[in-house]
This record gives C-alpha cells, structure tokens and sequence, in this order.
C-alpha cells in the first residue's frame, strides 16, 4: 500500500505511516543526546528560539494595524499604542523583543567563543549562526524605520548613505535601497516589505539549517569534548541525555528565569530610559530637524563606534564590515586542538577578556558623544578588537593547554 | 560571567543618556499615581496650554477614564470648545492662523502629546519653571533652559516675572561667556513659590500621562506578572531539579 510501517496506533499512527513523525520526534527530541553538563551559558540558544517566536507574532498583529504609510505610519503607532486592545503590549513586546534578541544573541556567541563551539566539526553551525545574526542586523534595523519617528529617519539616512560612499556603484546603489533621493515614503514601503516578509523567510530558513546542522554533529559542551567518542553497546553516548525529557524541562526554567527579566521591562520600564526607545523617536520624522545627536539602537554602537573611529566614510564601511566578516573567519582563525576556554591557559583567558572588553566598551562608546580622549579610546579598542583574530591565529598554532578529560566533568 | 555583569551594569545605567545636553536638572519628582495631581495638571494644562498646543493622539474620554472624572465634568470643566466628547484634544488655534497673522513670529506650537517621552519629565519641569523677561527677545521671554524659546511664559500671573542673573567670563581669547546665577524676582505671582512648583509638576504629570496613557495599565498588572512567573519559575527549578537528580 505504500504506507510506512509504524509502531504507533490511532491518529498518531495514522500520521506516522505518512510522514516520519515518530523519527523526527526521536531524531530532535527524544533520542537526541546532548551532553550532560550543560550549565547557564546553555540556555540562551532555546532562548532566542523563544524570542523569535514572540517577534513573529507579535510582529504579525502589529502588521494587522499599521500601515507603511509615510503620511500616517508615526500616528498609527500611537493608535496601537492607545486605542487598539491590548495594542501597548503587543508593540512593547515586540519592542523590548528586539533589544532581547540581540542580548540573548550577543550571550549566545559569547558561549560560543568561551567553549569553542565554533571549531571542527561545528564550523557550519557557527557560519549559518552569524548569517542569522546579519540577517538579524538588516531586520531590525529596516524594523527600526517603521515607526516613523525622526531617529528612524536620520538613523536610516546616515546608514543607507554608507553604501552611497562606494566608488562607482555608490550613488546607485543609494537610489536603489532608498527607492528615492533620500528616506522616504518609498523607503519606508520597501523596509516593510522586506522587514515583514523577505528577511523573516531567510531567517526562518537559516533558522531551520543552524538547527539541522547542530543536531547532525552533535551539540558541543562546557568541557568542549566529543560525548559521541564514548558510547555504550547500544551506541547511545555515555555521557549524553536525552534532549526530551532532560532539556526541555531545563528549558522551561531557563524561559521563567528570562520571562521574569523580560516581561519586567516590557511592564516597568520598557523604554529603558531611551535605551531601547530612544527619545527622539517620539518625535515625528522631520527631515528639516536633525537629531543633536544622531546614533543607533544600543546593539549596533559597538560597529558604529568603528565606524566612527575611520575618518574616510567608506574606509569606516570597510572596517566595520571587516569587523563582522572577522567573526566569520573564527573556526578557520583558531587552529588549537582544545575546544573549551577550561583546559586553555592565561594568554587565551586575556585575549578573550580583552576582546569582549572592547566589544562592550565600544558599545557604550558608540552612545556618547566624542570628545578627543573618547576618540582615542576608541582607536585602542577598535584596534584590540582586530588584535584578538591576528593573536588567536598566532598563538593557536602551537597553543600549549591543560590535560583534556576524555569523560565529561561536573 | 565579569562580562555579564558589565553588560547589565550598562543596561540598568540606562538613564544616564537620557539628557544628552548634561545640563543640571532638578528632578521633577512626578506621581502618575496621584489622580489628584494628574487631574489639576489636566485643569492647568487646558487652561493655559491647550490654546496653543494640541494633545492630538490623546482623547477627552480616554482622559475622563483615567483620572476618573465622569463625562459631565470633562465637557463643563476642561473642554472649552465645541470637541466632542470621544475626540482627539486638537481644538486650537491653527497653523494657518499662526502663519497668516505672523503671531509668535511663525513659530508654530508644538503637538505636545508625547513631549514628555521626547524630552523626559526633568527638562519639560525646569523648562516651564525658568522663563525670565528678556526685552532683546522679540516676544519678550527668554528661557535658561532652552535658550531662544519661541514661547511666552504662559504662567507668568501665577510664578511672577523673574529675571535670570548672568556672570560674564571672557577667556584668553576675548570670548565672552555668561554663566547663569539664578532669578531675582521682580514681581509677585498670585501663587508661592511652592504652590507654583506644585502647578508645574501637575502640569508635567499631566504630560507624562498623555505621552503614555497604557502605562497605568502596565505598572498595575506588573505586580501580578511577575508574582506568576516568579511562582512558575520555582515550581519549573524543582522540576528540572527532580529530572536531573539521577544525572550527575
């Protein structure tokens, strides 16, 4: 008959003789054998799997009021805000999901480069990871645009004029992104289009290959050793559990833990001070009136600071982007043997301390305002920055390290 | 973890951007609590500001609702034109009226809706508090808050008229620089000093209110909210904690 054959009865059987249900249950979840000794750092991958979701939905009765209109999108906001039910907090969740996202991310990579999870044979996890994290970048900075307010216009002028320092193709390519000679109503329809539909396919996809990717290798661990060197007769890891029941009720605490911290900024303070809505987004777009002092959303300012630091526009584009197409090289930059930041020695501890250091200070940088002495802070730890990748390569060809366990440790 | 710590250190530090100009600012000290307040600066807003200025994504029932004033005492105390009752508080005068008869020399009013979001509550109480008569000025006020406001000190009956002391420096260049020194009082309002603060900081919680109205909402369900998850969270540890006791 052609049905496939199944253990399962009722409907769950009926399902399973037509599509693999029972194995893609068993291959993800049930049978899927994580190491044992996940500790924090573990929780924030299924985290941004929730925030994705909250972003989804959200975004979708956000989209069921709001018109990309350059005319009405900033009064239409205040609509949501006041007259639609429950409107305040759709928009605050998706909002304060935003700046989540990245700060679930940014935890995410960080555990990443502490245990190497970036390293052989995860090089494709972690390049289909920063894919998603560009995608991420491109969606919420088009998000930003939708409200209309005048940071979303002169946040996006200064951005999309980067491409239009490009020798030769610039001016074209400006036109092209803005749909005009500056941001307006074309922009904006353009940015919905692609914030709404275009980027959330690609990052559903890319989603989906991370996941994929993951759970045919194999998910690293604290100790950055491999369980599927240690099986038993039955080929199950010695030191694996199963995803389902293990993890997914770790899970649920780690999403109460999260919800906690979430939903108090969405209920007490989900502007955070003008952190993540900024102050002079309350202000209609004015392409008259420019913002004294023009930035970006918080998740950004570490690139707009390197931006920054070059005086030539186009050779501050160069930097940044270098600075992310960086992170890409790392599988191939870091050439040790050991995985986790546990058997690796004081030089690689510093390096990384350094690196995330200058991440975060130039963050903060990139809020403020320069004066000289910023500026040359600055310099410094865009130049630290850069230092980590030509340090990691250097220093990983003959890294020496602490003995590496064979078994998992508690 | 140092590196989490940093992180959430820099996010709960939030505030410190919120005035980018670094002027000194005297805390504004509002209640969106306090019903009595919100309403006195509704009543101080209608009656001094609402000429002027719209509160155009603010509606008079939404308003009625939430400061708990019934449909009769909106429309005999606080409307003053022939706005409905569910519509928008836009019923001022009219740009075009402002263009065509040059008053306050074009400079067109601000929608002050969501000004106390766009400013924050500090600016928007000093502001209003540090009008002072400055007869160089073509409308005759001077603000030392935001120096070259288009605005007349619509409050002056009530605080007074002030005017602002200088102290000239002039560096090594022959700049010359003036460093504000306080008031000096030049007549009496009809409200002390105290009382006249009181009025301002009404007004602004007033503001406050309009610039977010959900926001009574929100801080009264947060209790609530987080008291659940607080409770689903421990009851999820144990959980885990029960799975994973055979583990390690």
């Amino acid at each position: 008959m052609g049905l496939r054959k199944t253990n399962e009865k009722g409907i769950l059987g009926w399902f399973d003789q037509r599509l693999p249900v029972m194995d893609m249950w068993n291959d993800h979840m049930a049978k899927y054998y994580a190491p044992s000794n996940f500790n924090f750092w573990y929780f924030f991958g299924s985290l941004a799997l929730l925030v994705l979701v909250n972003q989804l939905l959200t975004g979708v009765w956000l989209t069921m009021h709001y018109k990309p209109d350059a005319a009405q999108a900033f009064g239409l906001v205040e609509y949501i805000m006041r007259d639609v039910p429950w409107g305040w907090l759709i928009r605050y969740l998706h909002t304060t999901g935003a700046s989540a996202f990245f700060i679930v991310v940014y935890l995410h990579m960080f555990r990443g480069l502490m245990y190497g999870s970036y390293k052989k044979p995860r090089e494709l996890i972690w390049t289909f990871g920063m894919i998603i994290y560009v995608a991420l970048m491109a969606e919420a900075f088009m998000g930003y645009v939708l409200p209309w307010g005048n940071m979303s216009f002169w946040g996006a002028k200064v951005i999309t004029q980067l491409f239009g320092t490009i020798p030769w193709i610039g001016d074209v390519l400006l036109e092209g992104i803005r749909g005009d000679y500056n941001i307006s109503d074309a922009t904006l329809n353009r940015f919905f289009a692609l914030h709404v539909v275009a980027v959330p396919i690609v990052l559903l996809i890319l989603v989906f290959l991370h996941i994929a990717a993951l759970h045919s290798v194999g998910s690293n661990n604290p100790d950055g050793i491999e369980i599927k060197d240690y099986k038993d007769e039955n080929g199950i890891p010695k030191d694996g559990i199963p995803f389902h029941p293990y993890y997914s009720v770790k899970d649920i605490f780690g999403i109460g833990m999260f919800l906690i911290i979430f939903l108090g900024i969405v209920f007490l303070k989900p502007d955070m001070g003008g952190l993540f809505l900024e102050h002079d987004n309350f202000n209609i777009a004015n392409p008259g009136s420019t913002p004294e002092h023009i930035k970006p959303v918080w998740y950004f300012t570490p690139f707009f600071a390197i931006l920054k630091v070059v005086p030539n526009p186009f050779g501050g584009m160069i930097v940044m982007f270098s600075a992310i197409i960086a992170l890409f090289l790392l599988p191939w930059v870091d050439r040790s043997e050991v995985k986790s930041i546990r058997y690796r020695l004081l030089p690689f501890k510093l390096a990384l301390t350094a690196f995330v250091t200058s991440f975060v200070v130039l963050g903060y940088l990139g809020m403020v305002s320069w004066g000289p002495g910023e500026k040359l802070l600055a310099q410094a730890l865009t130049g630290v920055y850069f230092l980590y990748f030509v340090f990691l390569f250097v220093y990983t060809k003959n890294e020496k390290h602490k003995p590496i366990p064979e078994r998992l440790t508690h | 973890m140092k590196n989490l710590i940093l992180i959430v250190t820099l996010l709960l530090s939030a505030n410190v951007f919120a005035n980018s100009d670094g002027a000194h600012l005297e805390p504004a000290q509002t209640n969106i609590r306090s019903k009595e307040s919100l309403q006195n600066g509704a009543k101080y807003f209608m009656n001094y500001c609402s000429g002027c200025h719209s509160l155009q994504y603010q509606r008079y029932n939404r308003m009625a609702k939430d400061l708990g004033l019934t449909k009769d005492e909106v429309k005999e105390n606080l409307i003053f034109t022939d706005a409905k009752f569910p519509e928008h508080m836009t019923n001022t005068m009219d740009n075009a009226q402002v263009e065509e008869k040059e008053w306050f020399h074009k400079a067109f009013p601000k929608d002050l809706t969501l000004i106390a979001k766009a400013r924050g509550v500090d600016w928007l109480y000093n502001y209003l508090k540090s009008f002072y008569k400055d007869s160089s000025r073509p409308i005759g006020w001077n603000n030392t808050i935001f120096t070259g406001a288009s605005m007349p000190n619509v409050l002056w009956e009530l605080q007074g008229i002030q005017e602002a002391k200088f102290e000239e420096h002039e560096d090594e260049h022959g700049i010359v620089t003036h460093t504000f020194k306080g008031f000096k009082k030049v007549t009496e309002g009809t409200m002390s000093e105290e009382e006249f603060d009181n009025t301002v900081r009404d007004i602004v919680n007033f503001l406050d209110y309009t610039a977010e109205p959900a926001q009574l909402i929100r801080m009264g369900m947060a209790p609530w909210v987080l008291f659940f998850l607080v409770i689903f969270t421990m009851l999820a540890y144990l959980l885990k904690k029960n799975y994973f006791k055979d583990i390690h």
